[in-house]
């Protein structure tokens, strides 16, 4: 059992979510986030230019059975990529259980296994 | 004049007043969209007021100031204390005064934008009941109240100086460079926003809340100069009427679009793209520029006027924030005060029937020169005394903590988001 965490742009962020539910992925979460990087924004307010490192992209979370991490890896991967800086990254972690709060099991089972 | 001649004109005006009053929303509108959500309120409560404030004293006493009969040797017309009895004129007398009003509520309402986002609200009141009052009134008297600048009998003093008289039509200095003027001073007195200049005096971008609002509000203001202009001519019936008010529609429309393009095309050559915030006011420099003279130019003159103004105003809010670090957050005084200076001048240079550029010599020109100074000496006197006065006496600014957490909530107790 495993969580991918990634961080992806957020004009990237439809096609990697149909390139998800068409893979074994049944349910992901995903927030708007702020991060602060070394690349910077150029913008011009009223004749004032100024630059911003508030960088904004969308985070993806998503917990499944140790077989389907490579796939779902590849899967984003291919789809969010576009070559720029700024592509974002992938974290893969263990993750130790998952509880069912519906039917109470905890384990691989809950999660959802090939179709 | 015939009995649906004065009701055509009569109709007219009332009609206008209701667009000169939906400028009221178009400012409010912009000045939100151009500060900051915690201020939201604030800004918009300060729009509420000066139309308020201005209804009620303009009709008490400002009205007879403007267009009462001469007291203090033309300095002032005899105050009118609620009653109307003493105007004269072939169209009724309250929907003058409702006319004039809205007029009246324009000129006070400019100064709120640039003083936004730090003045005390309880001093701006008193600054509102003054320009309603006092400022406003006085200067409208000499000009449109028939006063000693538009006197155009032959041993009058305009007529012996520049052989002309001075001609506003409708209020680019009289409404709009007062209103500048007023809020350049004001701004002064006020000093910067926080963290608008660093100690170095570097100008930092403090970006709008909403310009989807401001946005709004610039087409409404647009609008509303649909009856700014228009109305001014007073009178709709007959031919010589029809074809002035059209012509004054045409060439309004003509120093806007002009205004904006003019800005567009010159934010966009400096700062390497055209830039929204100062393409709005762009707009509304073309139409402050043509206010004065839209009865006068020709719709060639229009543009022209719009394109000068609208590319003035860029240069003219760069001058004001990053040189002399006077911090204006909507442009009120590049806008109002800047290009309502410039649109008076150019209207002597461009009238085609008395301006110096179609031969009518220098001396129309001269009475412009001549009317705009004495108008905007006025206003910013007016201004230094008082709003250095409230700043000495009792103090504009709120405290820093306020300012930094939003004057909606320890000023007002609500906020516009929740």
């Amino acid at each position: 059992m495993k969580k991918i965490e990634a961080i992806i742009r957020k004009t990237k962020f439809e096609d990697v979510k149909d390139a998800l539910l068409h893979s074994d992925i049944d349910w992901f979460e995903y927030h708007n986030v702020h991060g602060i990087g070394q690349s910077r924004e150029e913008r011009i307010y009223r004749g004032v230019q100024y630059s911003t490192d508030v960088i904004e992209r969308v985070a993806l979370t998503i917990v499944c059975r140790d077989q389907f991490v490579d796939p779902t890896v590849k899967v984003i991967l291919r789809v969010a990529h576009t070559g720029e800086i700024g592509d974002g990254r992938i974290f893969v972690s263990d993750m130790i259980d998952t509880w069912s709060i519906r039917t109470g099991e905890n384990g691989d089972t809950v999660l959802r296994d090939k179709k | 004049m015939n009995e649906v001649g004065i009701s055509l004109d009569t109709v007219w005006m009332l009609l206008a007043a209701m667009l000169v009053f939906w400028m009221q929303p178009g400012f409010a509108l912009c000045e939100a969209g151009f500060t900051r959500s915690k201020n939201c309120a604030n800004i918009l409560m300060k729009n509420f007021v000066d139309f308020m404030f201005g209804s009620l004293l303009f009709f008490f006493i400002g009205f007879g100031i403007m267009f009462g009969s001469d007291i203090l040797g033309g300095f002032i017309g005899l105050p009118n204390w609620g009653d109307l009895s003493f105007y004269e004129g072939d169209l009724p007398v309250e929907g003058f005064l409702i006319f004039e009003t809205v007029f009246c509520a324009t000129s006070a309402t400019i100064v709120s934008g640039a003083m936004a986002e730090r003045t005390k609200f309880s001093m701006y009141l008193v600054y509102s009941a003054f320009i309603s009052l006092i400022i406003y009134p006085i200067e409208g008297h000499w000009t449109w109240g028939g006063g000693w600048l538009c006197n155009d009998a032959a041993d009058s003093f305009m007529m012996t100086t520049f052989g002309d008289v001075f001609h506003d039509f409708a209020g680019s200095a009289i409404v709009h460079s007062v209103g500048g003027v007023l809020a350049f001073i004001g701004a002064i007195a006020l000093g910067p926003r926080l963290g608008k200049y660093s100690k170095e005096g570097k100008s930092h971008a403090i970006p709008g809340h909403n310009l989807t609002l401001a946005s709004l509000g610039v087409f409404i203001l647009w609008l509303g100069w649909f009856g700014f202009n228009p109305g001014s001519q007073l009178a709709a019936a007959g031919e010589v009427n029809r074809i002035a008010i059209s012509h004054v529609f045409l060439t309004t429309n003509l120093a806007a679009v002009a205004g904006g393009v003019a800005t567009m095309f010159v934010t966009w050559m400096r700062y390497g793209k055209p830039s929204l915030s100062l393409t709005l006011n762009g707009i509304l420099a073309g139409l402050v520029g043509i206010t004065a003279g839209c009865d006068l130019v020709s719709p060639v003159g229009a543009v022209i006027i719009g394109l000068v103004c609208g590319v003035v105003l860029v240069f003219a809010i760069e001058f004001i924030d990053h040189k002399l670090h006077i911090d204006d957050p909507v442009g009120a005084s590049s806008v109002h005060g800047v290009c309502g200076i410039l649109g008076t001048l150019m209207t002597g240079l461009l009238s085609t029937s008395n301006g110096a550029f179609y031969g009518g010599g220098w001396g129309f020109f001269g009475a412009e020169c001549f009317g705009i100074l004495v108008i905007d000496l006025w206003a910013a006197a007016c201004g230094l005394i008082l709003f250095f006065g409230i700043k000495k006496l009792h103090g504009l600014r709120v405290d820093a903590r306020i300012e930094e957490e939003g004057l909606d909530i320890y000023e007002h107790g609500e906020s516009c988001y929740n």
